[in-house]
């Protein structure tokens, strides 16, 4: 029983990780209507940064967390209109090819300059046992409990605010949003700049626990993008759930059901079997186009 | 008449013979080899996931640097052609095709990598290009019956893992053992030779065997599952991120078995560090080369020759790091085996001579292990010596395992 919970608890730190991924994804396609596959390179070179700041520049976690942040929201704002602006009326298949070349560019650079052996990411959070018990450390409390602050401002951002409106306006329907006035091609920068953001912080939650090294991301991505179809590739709740979902029951089935040597095929799984049963997830919207 | 000409054809013969005869004796030569000249190909991962060894090479280069700078072997000039296959399989295939057919290498040389020394594998034999003391761990290297061109060097995984078997069956012999294995060739190369050490004893001893994709995230959930099954030794057969979290999760959670860490990852600077030098305390490995990080070989003869080597011919290179005490090893056995090899610089005899190293004293690796090998032993070095950590060095400790 005690192992029972035990993997039901490190499944939820795991999902953790997962959803603050899918969250970001989710961002993205929000935003610009793209599943960004540079997603999980470009959040491992925003946390490298973020290290750099705190092992190189000696500053304060908080202080380079809040800082990479920004660095990272500069980053995607620049690459949207370096790298991907000039793609605008391309077909899609260009732009995929487009996000496979940012993901070789940052996994490469990255190495370059940082190296490839791993290194320990801090954690701002206590090491101490939290109330007592084994189950779950500080760390991963913090990664669950700052996951849904993202979600809480994202859905806030969205919902409440005239900028968050436009931005799901020019996404959705780029000609008519131009049309009443919104600058499309300002809020697909801030798009992706958003959506790096998010990655960034991700990036410096998930690095503390896997160790960062340029191939940090690339299993985490696949999760990220099960758990973001899973709940839903248009909602940023479903998506956390998603998340979570996707920690436990990778966890529960490998340990009692399937073992651990098809533990990633459950993640694949789950892609093909949302696409095919339900493309829209458990929470998404079906979205019907006239043509 | 017919006297005469027999004479004379006689005459010629000899002769004939006798311009051939000293030639045989003095030199023979394959392409890569003159009387000036040893020319031979390596390759490495200078760029890439794997480039933490790129070093290696680098350390190579030196070495041959130091033996030209002495006056070459038997008065030629070793010349190293090395290139960069970034641990990819396709691109390895190419490079090496590249050394074999265009720039015409005698031999090849410590290529790197277990996925790219097979990619290479049955080219290399088809060629008959000897393929010498490659840079992996993998059994599969010391097969002289199907790939007599293809040798090893350092110890292969499989007698790691008998290695550890033997301590096992010596000092813990009622041992419950939880094992965590990379579910691919290097893993199961581990598991093996830990099982083959094990022998009968093994179906009562192992309680738990779990393995892992080098996709997963993180492998908590196995650590969960092995504390779980009541195992209180650990054989952890991992690569060093995955290596590095099993440390750290096995403390946060509180089980405390007699720890086993392969080689591979038996880093101090990158695997035990970012895990936690209080949660490696009590982890034991095998070695079969000197830490140049540890203080008992300050005064060493052999470490000092190294050191001062590392300040003349690699200044850039760190000291810290024990590829560069492998590449100095792997060269010094290089040049004793072409020391050996004359003036017979063919690849026949290359590939003899490497099959007949006789107790080779090297002098970075540790006291009481040498290099041995014969037309049926393709394995160099079969010796290791288990060292525990504690808490800032390994440290060694009783007897020398293996033959």
């Amino acid at each position: 029983m005690e192992a029972f919970l035990h993997q039901i608890f490190s499944g939820l730190a795991a999902g953790g990780i997962y959803a603050s991924v899918a969250l970001a994804l989710v961002m993205i396609y929000t935003a610009t209507h793209h599943i960004n596959f540079a997603q999980g390179e470009m959040a491992m070179f925003a946390t490298f940064i973020g290290w750099a700041l705190i092992e190189w520049g000696g500053l304060n976690f908080w202080v380079a967390f809040l800082l990479t942040i920004v660095i990272a929201f500069c980053g995607g704002f620049a690459i949207e209109r370096i790298v991907l602006r000039p793609l605008h009326d391309k077909p899609v298949l260009s732009i995929i090819i487009a996000f496979i070349g940012l993901l070789v560019i940052f996994n490469a650079l990255a190495g370059w300059i940082f190296g490839f052996t791993i290194k320990a990411f801090p954690s701002p959070f206590p090491t101490s046992p939290p109330f007592g018990n084994r189950f779950l450390n500080w760390h991963e409390i913090g990664t669950v409990g700052i996951t849904v602050v993202v979600l809480l401002l994202l859905f806030a951002f969205f919902r409440l605010t005239p900028l968050g409106l436009a931005m799901r306006a020019a996404a959705f329907n780029p000609e008519s949003a131009r049309l009443v006035g919104i600058r499309v091609g300002l809020m697909l920068a801030l798009g992706w700049g958003l959506a790096a953001a998010i990655g960034s912080v991700a990036g410096m939650l998930v690095a503390h626990v896997v160790y960062l090294d340029p191939n940090m991301m690339a299993g985490i991505l696949l999760y990220g993008f099960a758990s973001a179809l899973l709940g839903g590739i248009d909602n940023p709740g479903g998506a956390v759930v998603g998340g979570f979902i996707v920690g436990v029951a990778e966890n529960v089935l490998g340990a009692y059901v399937i073992g651990t040597e098809l533990k990633l095929s459950v993640a694949l799984v789950l892609i093909i079997g949302v696409l095919l049963v339900k493309p829209a997830g458990l929470f998404g919207r079906r979205i019907v186009t006239r043509v | 008449m017919k006297g005469v000409k027999y004479l004379s054809s006689a005459v010629a013969l000899a002769a004939a013979a006798l311009v051939i005869a000293p030639a045989w004796a003095q030199k023979k030569y394959d392409t890569g080899a003159t009387d000036t000249e040893i020319v031979f190909g390596h390759t490495g991962p200078y760029s890439g996931p794997a480039s933490a060894y790129g070093t290696i090479g680098k350390a190579i280069q030196a070495y041959v640097n130091k033996i030209n700078d002495e006056g070459g072997v038997n008065g030629r000039k070793l010349k190293m052609i090395s290139y960069d296959d970034g641990y990819s399989p396709p691109k390895i295939v190419e490079q090496v095709r590249r050394l074999v057919e265009q720039d015409e290498v005698l031999f090849l040389f410590n290529t790197l990598g277990t996925p790219t020394n097979t990619a290479i594998h049955k080219y290399v034999n088809a060629k008959k290009v000897p393929h010498l003391f490659v840079a992996t761990g993998a059994t599969k290297w010391g097969d002289p019956k199907r790939f007599p061109w293809t040798m090893g060097w350092q110890p292969n995984y499989q007698t790691e893992g008998k290695i550890y078997a033997a301590y096992i069956l010596e000092n813990k012999p009622n041992a419950k053992i939880g094992i965590l294995y990379q579910n691919d060739d290097y893993g199961k190369d581990y598991l093996k030779g830990f099982k083959d050490g094990l022998g009968s004893a093994g179906q009562k001893l192992i309680v738990k065997e779990l393995s892992y994709e080098v996709t997963d995230p993180t492998i908590d959930s196995q650590i969960i599952e092995l504390k779980g099954s009541g195992a209180d030794t650990f054989f952890n057969i991992t690569t060093p991120k995955f290596a590095a979290q099993a440390i750290r999760k096995a403390g946060d959670i509180e089980w405390k078995p007699l720890h086993f860490l392969n080689n591979v990852s038996a880093s101090v600077g990158s695997v035990l560090t970012p895990a936690g030098l209080d949660k490696s305390v009590g982890i034991i490995t095998a070695i079969y080369a000197k830490d140049p990080t540890d203080p008992q070989w300050a005064n060493d003869q052999a470490y000092k020759d190294w050191s001062a080597w590392m300040d003349k011919y690699y200044p850039d290179g760190d000291k810290k790091d024990t590829f560069n005490v492998f590449g100095y090893n792997v060269s010094y056995t290089l040049v004793a085996m072409l020391k050996q090899a004359g003036d017979n610089l063919t690849r026949e005899n290359i590939m003899k001579q490497a099959a007949s190293l006789k107790n080779l004293n090297v002098p970075m690796l540790l006291p009481g292990i040498n290099v041995n090998t014969s037309p049926t032993d393709f394995y160099p070095i079969e010796q290791e010596q288990l060292a525990k950590f504690n808490g800032k060095v390994f440290e060694l400790f009783g007897k020398v395992y293996g033959e």
